[in-house]
């Protein structure tokens, strides 16, 4: 059962504590069923590239999940300066699949439980389109505002890298900075309250303000682009090579190396944000760079479709 | 007569969507109704973001019974034709045909197809599926478990709940049972998603309308958008304030609440450093809210701005308008960011080095910088015409070609050298600041204060926002002399260059706007009493019957005679001022007792010749005045030699009124001509004679427009 928010003490608040939010979060959503899992171990740009999400949004077996996970924009540091621009922060990410018919009910249900009442705030669904060229994904649905402000992104995926969701999964991403921002009434990111306590309080700014100098550096300084370049190549040829030493022997075998090859993906996507970054690729590379990263992701699709999770049923 | 009541509930509808769709659910259902053999008295359409609704009014309970003959065969045609007539009309055997007979064609076939009349129920209830499943949404989409089925239901946001009632005024309506993909048909609806979630049953409209108002939910839009804009004019009187009008964001605000509550918020008064246009569109797009300016105040923002709730919030909207304002500040602090950044050093100034030597670009200067980086970072204009930056050197010689053809007699062309090169260079600079970055539409505004910023001459300045004028028929058209050149070398790189790759309109796709161009440039010369040679401009004969397309599109909305323009333009005509001078005589003359009395000789003498060129007589380019017997003849030549002279001089002068008063001066002479000459004398040679003079009449007139394009 949800616990409320009300019985909290203080410090675990989610309109006192960063970590309180997240914890609500999860109470939500693991009382709702969802598998809470674990942030994925590796550099994302987003938490739609987790695998818990890409892949388990394919294929026919139900899922839900949630998660936190530490997503990277390396071109959006701003050496700590900025108040609201991080080049690494949280999202909280909701996927349910196939979508429930209550699925904004839900979200809206969400919001209440870390203190966001939609008799005193103005909660909006505000039309928007995802797509993610590098996923090969899209799908229809909206921005939440909050007061003016997006705190949530709310979508029906209908294609992941390059294959039609089938059933759809409904897709919650939520900012949780932002999100705590709003709640805590703070101003600067840096000011947040993270754990909650008066007495022994650490700021989110504690946590994180020298990161954000340190990678800010090297985002746009001393990331040293030629090794990057190869590790590119590098991790687009190990996402093929691996697909193709995991092919099935035959068409009644399942595929047998997906996850490795599509972590391979997510690096040679992570890789090519950093170049970005650096400023190094023109505005027509850009675009074969996205087309490499997509054709992996697409391939990995295909694959992971011919695997026990991916609904391939090898008795028939 | 009995009404329907239909409603298509769905998870939010983009607000830009709506109002096409319900007008989209009107007309399928009326067509489908008549369709059926139903007719209404009325159908109007509702929509908010969660519902489309559709009123319809005085439906007929039931069609009537057609009953329908279709003519078949002879009795002993070939099997396979009357095999094919049975399948035709739905009939099993022959059995079924009738039988009749013809005296010319013997015994035949009819088919007798009766079709008993239908309940509206039944048709209303086969219709919809059909008409839900294949909606043309711009975007639609699959949700939930059944999306996993081939052919599933898509629909714009998932679809909630179908209400459909029918019935009479006077008894109990009843629900018109349908289902699409799981969703059954009913007569329940919900209300505000926070004020009343909870379900409503509905009879019909009336009930309905009042039930939803009941459960905070405007069904009318015309309506949410009157509470709005009253509301927010009343908020900004109090306050000394005055509501900058935005009808396309009323719209789409009208299109985001079911319940409109009018809010204000602020920000910092420092903000209002930032130029008003930026913050209008930072306000607008991001945040959806109107600006306000104080009373009275023609350009001057006000720190304030007008947001509109979905909720009637339980602390009178504290909470919201704090929560909008903070975002609105956070925004235009990022607002303020591009401004400043954009009015200093770029970074790597280096990279653009050679770009500003080849330009002659002064890499001191921000904007300069700018135009350096358009040049630098490549970025393709159009994958045939190459880049930006050469895109922008064309423009530049453009500019410089037009200053000479222009000439001096014209403004003060000559003395402006310096300024137009300079505008032309810097008038695309602007496309890699930030500001317009992130909102396009401020091009050429945003250069224009970035360039006074940087000391540019004024004149320059203006020209880099107005080199994009006149956009539409309501923009005014640049009249000082740089902004004129720059905006005419924009437009003309513009056409030759599409023209050169053989990209032109067609039809109505006209993606590069190339008939704005046009008409830009014919506004540009003729507005501006402008002479241009355009073949000397590098417009080819193509281009040039696009122009002259535009250029009567324009004296047509201006109130030209269409037939007038046609008699004055010829194909090689390159200089728009001069056709429009000759039309604008032309009209004049025609205007004139002698004109219109010498339009109808010349008419006449016109209809001789056909006749005769009808009936191949050979007719002769020249008069012997040997052969000239009757007073009346001598004196038209005399006049026509005259009047051809004096017209012609008069052409070559360009005073085409003149060269009309010329020709009026004929009106006389052939008037009497018709009435004392007879054309068709006995004497062959004289007739041959009088036939060439007709012909000379008519060539006369020629010098100034073409007679017979001229309509009666």
């Amino acid at each position: 059962m949800t616990v409320h928010a009300g019985e909290l003490p203080p410090h675990m608040q989610p309109t006192r504590s960063f970590q309180g939010l997240i914890l609500a979060l999860h109470n939500y959503w693991a009382d709702y069923g969802c598998v809470v899992l674990q942030p994925y171990d590796m550099e994302v740009g987003a938490g739609t590239f987790h695998p818990a999400t890409t892949l388990r949004s394919l294929g026919p077996r139900p899922w839900n999940a949630a998660y936190v996970q530490p997503s990277r924009r390396p071109t959006d540091g701003r050496y700590g300066e900025n108040p609201n621009r991080l080049q690494h922060y949280y999202q909280y990410q909701v996927l349910l699949k196939p979508s429930p018919p209550d699925l904004q009910d839900l979200y809206l249900g969400s919001l209440k439980a870390i203190g966001i009442d939609p008799l005193l705030h103005d909660i909006r669904f505000v039309e928007d389109d995802w797509e993610s060229p590098t996923l090969g994904a899209w799908g229809l649905g909206w921005e939440c505002w909050c007061d003016g402000m997006e705190v949530s992104q709310f979508t029906y995926f209908q294609q992941v890298c390059g294959i039609e969701c089938s059933p759809v999964a409904g897709e919650l991403t939520y900012g949780l900075e932002r999100l705590a921002m709003y709640v805590q009434g703070v101003d600067n990111v840096y000011d947040l309250n993270f754990n909650g306590r008066e007495n022994g309080k650490v700021t989110y700014g504690d946590v994180f303000l020298q990161a954000e100098q340190e990678y800010s550096r090297h985002n746009f300084e001393f990331a040293d682009t030629s090794v990057l370049l190869r590790h590119f190549d590098d991790a687009e040829a190990e996402c093929r090579a691996l697909l193709a030493v995991g092919a099935a022997d035959d068409e009644n075998s399942v595929h047998k190396c997906v996850l490795p090859a599509y972590d391979q993906c997510i690096k040679a996507s992570h890789v090519f944000n950093l170049l970005d970054a650096r400023g190094v690729i023109s505005v027509t590379e850009r675009q074969s760079y996205i087309l490499r990263v997509r054709n992996l992701s697409k391939m990995c699709g295909e694959a992971y479709l011919l695997t026990d999770a991916g609904g391939f049923d090898s008795r028939l | 007569m009995p009404d329907l009541l239909l409603e298509l509930r769905s998870e939010e509808i983009p607000a830009r969507m709506q109002k096409k769709a319900a007008g989209d659910l009107r007309q399928l259902v009326t067509d489908a109704l008549v369709d059926a053999g139903l007719t209404y008295e009325g159908a109007r359409e509702y929509w908010t973001p969660r519902r489309l609704t559709l009123d319809l009014r005085g439906l007929t309970a039931r069609s009537s019974d057609v009953r329908e003959e279709r003519k078949g065969p002879r009795t002993d045609a070939p099997e396979k034709a009357i095999a094919g007539f049975l399948r035709g009309a739905g009939l099993a055997s022959v059995e079924e045909a009738t039988v009749r007979s013809d005296p010319k064609k013997g015994d035949f076939y009819v088919a007798v197809i009766e079709k008993p009349g239908r309940a509206a129920e039944e048709v209303i209830a086969e219709a919809m599926p059909g008409i839900i499943r294949n909606f043309p949404w711009p975007k639609s989409m699959r949700w939930g478990e059944a999306s996993a089925k081939p052919g599933a239901l898509r629909w714009v946001r998932p679809l909630q709940s179908i209400l459909c009632t029918f019935g009479p005024e006077t008894e109990e309506p009843e629900v018109i049972a349908f289902e699409v993909d799981g969703i059954i048909a009913g007569n329940v609806t919900y209300g505000h998603r926070f004020h009343a979630p909870e379900a409503i049953s509905v009879r019909r409209f009336g009930d309905y309308v009042e039930k939803l108002e009941k459960a905070k939910v405007v069904l009318d839009a015309e309506r949410r958008k009157e509470i709005i804009r009253t509301d927010a004019r009343n908020l900004a009187f109090a306050q000394g304030l005055e509501l900058v009008e935005d009808e396309g964001l009323l719209d789409e605000v009208s299109g985001l609440v079911e319940w409109p509550v009018v809010l204000m918020g602020e920000f910092e008064e420092a903000y209002l450093a930032i130029p008003a246009e930026v913050i209008r569109l930072t306000i607008k797009e991001n945040q959806k809210c109107f600006v306000l300016r104080p009373q009275g105040e023609a350009d001057a923002l006000a720190n304030r701005f007008i947001l509109t709730a979905n909720i009637e919030a339980s602390d009178g909207g504290a909470v919201i308008a704090h929560g909008n304002g903070k975002v609105v500040r956070a925004r235009l602090s990022d607002a303020l960011h591009f401004w400043k950044t954009d009015q200093a050093n770029l970074p790597d100034l280096e990279t653009l080095r050679s770009s500003a030597q080849r330009l002659d670009l002064d890499l001191a200067k921000p904007l300069d910088q700018r135009m350096a980086k358009l040049d630098a970072l490549k970025v393709t204009f159009h994958a045939k015409l190459g880049t930006q930056g050469a895109r922008v050197e064309r423009i530049r010689r453009t500019a410089g070609e037009l200053l000479s053809l222009l000439g001096s007699a014209q403004m003060d062309f000559d003395a402006i050298a310096g300024e137009v090169d300079r505008a032309a260079l810097l008038a695309k600079a602007d496309l890699t600041t930030e500001v317009v970055g992130e909102f396009p539409e401020l091009q050429g505004l945003m250069g224009r204060k970035y360039a006074l910023l940087q000391s540019e001459d004024d004149a320059v300045a203006a020209a880099i926002e107005e080199h994009y004028k006149p956009q539409g028929p309501s923009d005014d058209a640049p009249t000082a002399p740089v902004s004129i050149v720059v905006a005419l070398a924009d437009k003309l790189d513009m056409l030759v260059s599409f023209w050169s790759i053989d990209e032109k309109p067609t039809g109505s796709k006209d993606p590069y706007a190339l008939r704005r161009a046009a008409l830009g440039v014919v506004r540009l010369t003729l507005e501006n009493d402008l002479r241009l040679p355009l073949k000397k401009a590098g417009v080819d004969a193509d281009l040039l019957a696009f122009f002259h397309d535009r250029l009567k599109v324009y004296l047509r909305d201006k109130g030209a005679r269409h037939d007038l323009i046609d008699a004055v333009i010829s194909p090689e005509a390159d200089d728009l001022l001069m056709i429009v001078k000759r039309v604008e005589a032309l009209g004049a003359l025609l205007d004139t007792e002698d004109g219109a009395n010498l339009l109808t000789g010349a008419r006449r003498a016109a209809n001789i010749l056909a006749a005769e060129e009808k009936k191949k007589t050979r007719i002769s380019d020249t008069v012997d005045a040997a052969l000239l017997s009757e007073e009346a003849e001598k004196v038209l030549l005399d006049a026509i030699v005259l009047a051809e002279n004096n017209a012609a001089d008069a052409v070559a002068r360009e005073d085409f009124t003149a060269a009309m008063t010329a020709l009026g001066a004929l009106r006389g002479p052939v008037d009497r001509f018709f009435d004392d000459v007879l054309v068709n004398a006995e004497d062959e040679a004289v007739r041959a004679n009088r036939l060439a003079l007709l012909n000379r009449i008519r060539t006369s007139t020629q010098t100034v427009a073409d007679f017979s394009r001229i309509s009666g």
